[in-house]
């Protein structure tokens, strides 16, 4: 029994080959129900997205498994050919696969680190593996503890804070000027890609009013509609300004457009609310001095770029407090799968040691006819102090070496000298039957 | 027991400034909720303190200048709680808290006997009390508007320190001080009106030009004109918080001034 996960990411593989490989959602009941019945698979969970496609299941052997799940990637992908898929995979076992599920999960994987989106497509493959029942005793467990490691390290360090694109720099900024940015209104004055993205931004964030001016009127007009907005004419924006609470600049004009007068006159129209002016064009167009004006608050490319730059530095740093985390993390839950491996053994040699006990007493007992309880309370006694005492030692042995890499072996040991085959055979068919019996979680806690 | 109670809440009011303070320094979550349960556990001792100061006087303890201290201290922080359970901003601690602090270790450093009452004083608490609940609200406008000034030099200067993160946004601070100037000024003029009649029957004139009276009607002013300044002319922002800080800097020196000056019948 062994942990694997085999798949390609953004960094291994193009995204022709990634789209070949994605499971759509309406694909993925049928693609997990035949992940289970795969050879050699006792559990399994598909998770892609459009950076990764990647298949975790717990298998018997694992050179084995390896072979197997490639075999799977090139079944659901007829058009790829093993040379053409093999370079980019990655295979990863153990506690390496435990590893690289919370780094994923974690989002320290991810081409952003500290991206959002992660979490919740590792709960969605979850979600769709327990409605398949492909999932089991060990990776329910094991993917349980990476969603919530992913939620400790988002709430834990400081990895997902901060804007790390220009745009999201400029709503981060807007949101420390405004309490509520439904009720306010943005005015784009020239429709560069960057402006649009941090226009489409804020209207996400709540801005419903978007007012938007271009040189070319039509242009405005098409812009307009793409974001509920109004296209305001070019010359009549320095009026429409005082309107305004956040102004975002990015036309190819060669000279300043707004100068200090022109924010002032619309600074007292709005009786000194605060304006909030972007200026992402280059060269500028919004002349430095608006800067200095009260409740005015410009911000061009370099300081937005700046504070990105930062913000990128200081989730590197956040990262590293992250990778120790899931360090940790991993090790807890190896030492449960290990013991998982000697626990079935341990068990067995308890219950077949019970049972000969047990019929050995009452066997002497009915030959002793008559007994008062204390002599039988003593030949009980006697007999399960010589089992125990006899037992102690190997099971104190299992219990120590499942730690360590001979675990298995031992374990095999023991069901070999103490024939424990049919015992162990046994207590699984009997947990087959309970966990199919038993009705599945909700979800992820 | 009124003595033991006010050191109590004395000392939790002290640990919970130092938690409100060092939460400024890291991203520690706990802090602030384990600071805000000081504070209100020192809030709990606090109401415990004046309600057994109240028996034990046999009338509303607001006749000196360390009972009225004290109650400002009780409603900053009992209008803090409201504010926070509301809102849950953290920062506010930060800066309320030791404010509170402050003014309560002022008062435990004035004589603390309970004053046994001329008739006349008898109902003196209506003056006092509106008087005080004005200030609380034109602390919190100066508090606001503290930190309005502090966010408003980060976002010009561009420098973005803890203090950035955890500030509230620009015109949610504005909007505070705006509201706390509309909440205080009706009440400072009720507490001078009461003054004045108070005066008027224990004196027999209801102004007699002292420096404290001059000082109230200074403040009285003032605040007017920072109110009318914003409803009508667009004063607001930057220029309110301005205008508040100094503002409560005359308050503070008013109430000096009501301490130093024998006039009043606190001194």
């Amino acid at each position: 029994m062994n942990i694997i996960v085999v798949g390609l990411n953004h960094r291994t593989a193009s995204v022709e080959l990634r789209e070949h490989l994605a499971v759509s959602e309406a694909r993925l009941p049928e693609a997990l129900a035949r992940l289970k019945r795969w050879p050699g698979v006792t559990e399994g969970v598909i998770l892609s997205t459009c950076n990764r496609v990647e298949l975790y299941a717990v298998v018997k052997d694992t050179s084995h498994g390896f072979d197997s799940l490639r075999e799977y990637l090139l079944k659901m992908a007829p058009a790829i050919s093993h040379d053409d898929l093999a370079p980019y995979l990655y295979y990863f076992d153990g506690s390496h696969a435990i590893r690289h599920l919370f780094r994923v999960t974690a989002s320290l994987d991810s081409m952003v680190v500290g991206e959002p989106q992660i979490l919740g497509q590792v709960k969605e493959a979850f979600e769709a593996a327990l409605t398949q029942k492909t999932t089991g005793l060990v990776l329910n467990k094991v993917l349980k503890k990476a969603i919530s490691v992913g939620k400790r390290v988002r709430t834990e360090t400081g990895i997902a804070e901060n804007a790390v694109s220009v745009s999201y720099a400029a709503v981060e900024l807007a949101k420390k000027i405004f309490q509520n940015l439904a009720g306010k209104t943005v005015l784009l004055i020239g429709a560069g890609e960057m402006a649009k993205l941090a226009a489409r931004h804020l209207v996400q964030a709540g801005m419903q009013n978007v007012l938007i001016t271009t040189r070319n009127y039509e242009l405005a007009v098409d812009v307009a509609k793409r974001f509920h907005g109004l296209p305001v004419p070019f010359d009549d924006f320095p009026r429409e300004m005082a309107g305004a609470d956040i102004v975002i600049c990015s036309t190819g004009a060669s000279a300043y457009l707004i100068g200090p007068e022109d924010v002032q006159r619309a600074l007292h129209t709005r009786r000194n609310r605060p304006m909030f002016l972007i200026d992402i064009s280059v060269p500028r167009n919004i002349d430095p001095e608006v800067g200095r004006l009260d409740n005015a608050y410009l911000y061009n490319i370099d300081d937005l770029q700046g504070q990105v730059e930062k913000n990128l530095e200081q989730r590197r740093q956040e990262a590293m407090k992250a990778e120790d985390l899931v360090q940790s993390e991993v090790g807890l839950i190896v030492r449960w799968i290990k013991s998982l491996e000697v626990l079935p053994t341990i068990v067995a040699l308890r219950r077949k040691a019970g049972d000969i006990q047990r019929g050995e007493v009452n066997r002497i007992l009915a030959k002793f006819g008559a007994v008062s309880p204390r002599q039988r309370e003593l030949v009980e006694d006697l007999a399960s102090a010589i089992t125990n005492k006899l037992l102690h030692g190997a099971l104190v042995a299992l219990k120590t070496e499942a730690d360590s890499t001979n675990g298995p072996l031992f374990a095999e040991i023991a069901q070999r000298l103490f024939d424990l085959e049919k015992e162990i055979a046994a207590a699984a068919a009997k947990d087959e039957t309970e966990q199919t019996s038993t009705v599945l979680p909700d979800g992820p806690p | 027991m009124n003595v033991l109670f006010f050191e109590v809440t004395l000392l939790l009011y002290f640990l919970g400034t130092v938690l409100f303070l060092s939460q400024l320094a890291g991203r520690l979550e706990g802090v602030s909720q384990s600071a805000f349960v000081v504070a209100g556990v020192g809030f709990f001792f606090h109401t415990l303190a004046l309600v057994s100061r109240m028996i034990e006087a046999g009338h509303i303890p607001l006749t000196s200048m360390h009972e009225a201290l004290s109650f400002f201290s009780w409603a900053l922080v009992l209008v803090f709680l409201v504010v926070e359970l509301r809102l849950r901003l953290h920062i506010l601690g930060s800066f309320i808290l030791p404010l509170a602090f402050i003014s309560l270790i002022s008062a435990a450093a004035l004589p603390k006997e309970i004053k046994a009452l001329a008739p006349i004083f008898r109902n003196v608490w209506m003056h006092v009390t509106l008087s005080l609940l004005g200030t609380v609200a034109f602390a919190i406008a100066f508090v606001a508007g503290l930190m309005y000034l502090i966010q408003e030099h980060l976002l010009k200067s561009k420098h973005r320190n803890v203090l950035y993160h955890k500030l509230p946004p620009l015109d949610f601070l504005d909007d505070l001080n705006g509201k706390a100037i509309s909440f205080g000024f009706p009440l400072l003029t009720l507490g001078i009106i009461t003054g004045a009649l108070f005066a008027e029957f224990s004196r027999g004139s209801f102004l007699n030009w002292n420096a404290e009276q001059i000082g109230a009607l200074g403040t009285w002013l003032f605040y007017l004109v920072v109110l009318l300044g914003r409803v009508t002319v667009g004063w607001r922002a930057k220029r309110a918080a301005y205008l508040t800080v100094v503002g409560f800097a005359g308050v503070i020196f008013t109430l000096v001034g009501v301490l130093v000056k024998g006039q009043h019948p606190f001194a």
